[in-house]
């Protein structure tokens, strides 16, 4: 399945995209989407501990399945305000 | 008609805001509002030790929005009397410029302090938007909490300031 990987901040800045389209392989959950993004940029294992995840635009969770067409968005500490 | 919320590029007016909820507030028949407390950032020329030149806030813009909704259902929650819009800016902003406005309206005036303190401490937790600082000699992404709305204990944290 093909799945839609949003990144933003300074994970968009170390894959260098706000936005790409991985191959996902079938059952495969939230966390394994990570893991293979990880091996592909190893910079961003430095957040391993402190990002948050969403699926189609709803915080989620690592252990999520993700379907075939979902959006999921990789999220480093918030700093609004 | 205004939005209670809103994730924006365009320069806030919290003069603006409050009319707007005054009007909203007024149309729905809700009880008397004795008091409202407005809450502005702004972008600040100073952090921890560097001169900021300016900011380049970044949202995720769907799940940012639903966040700032679910920040005014938590406060109604809690304070059923007060109403509140939050609306924050992104993109380019300059040093003083509004970053955030946020109104409440309440009957009196504890809860409209209360509900306007608890909302900017939530957004500071929940909300996914970024601030990047560009400053002299370099720029840095900040890098405050890991979102987590099902995390009681910053829910608790972020009442307790706002209860202070």
């Amino acid at each position: 399945m093909r799945v839609t990987v949003r990144l933003f901040a300074r994970l968009r800045d170390i894959t260098g995209a706000g936005e790409l389209m991985r191959d996902a392989p079938a059952g495969a959950n939230v966390g394994a989407v990570w893991s293979s993004l990880v091996s592909e940029f190893p910079e961003l294992s430095a957040y391993e501990k402190s990002i948050s995840c969403a699926v189609n635009a709803d915080y989620s969770r690592f252990t999520a399945a993700v379907a075939d067409g979902d959006e999921i968005a990789f999220l480093p500490p918030v700093s609004g305000g | 008609m205004t939005p209670a919320t809103a994730i924006t590029t365009a320069p806030l007016d919290v003069a603006a805001l409050t009319r707007a909820l005054g009007e909203a507030t007024a149309s729905s028949g809700l009880p008397g509002i004795g008091a409202v407390a407005t809450f502005i950032g702004l972008v600040r020329d100073t952090n921890l030790g560097r001169r900021v030149q300016h900011l380049e806030y970044e949202a995720y813009e769907p799940l940012a929005r639903r966040g700032l909704d679910l920040i005014v259902e938590e406060a109604r929650e809690h304070w059923p009397a007060v109403r509140m819009m939050i609306h924050h800016r992104i993109g380019r902003m300059e040093i003083g410029e509004t970053s955030v406005a946020i109104v409440a309206a309440s009957p009196h005036r504890a809860d409209a302090f209360a509900a306007a303190r608890y909302a900017i401490e939530r957004i500071k937790q929940i909300v996914p938007i970024w601030k990047h600082e560009y400053f002299e000699g370099g720029d840095v992404w900040i890098e405050g909490a890991t979102a987590d709305p099902d995390n009681i204990e910053a829910r608790e944290k972020a009442m307790r300031i706002a209860c202070a």
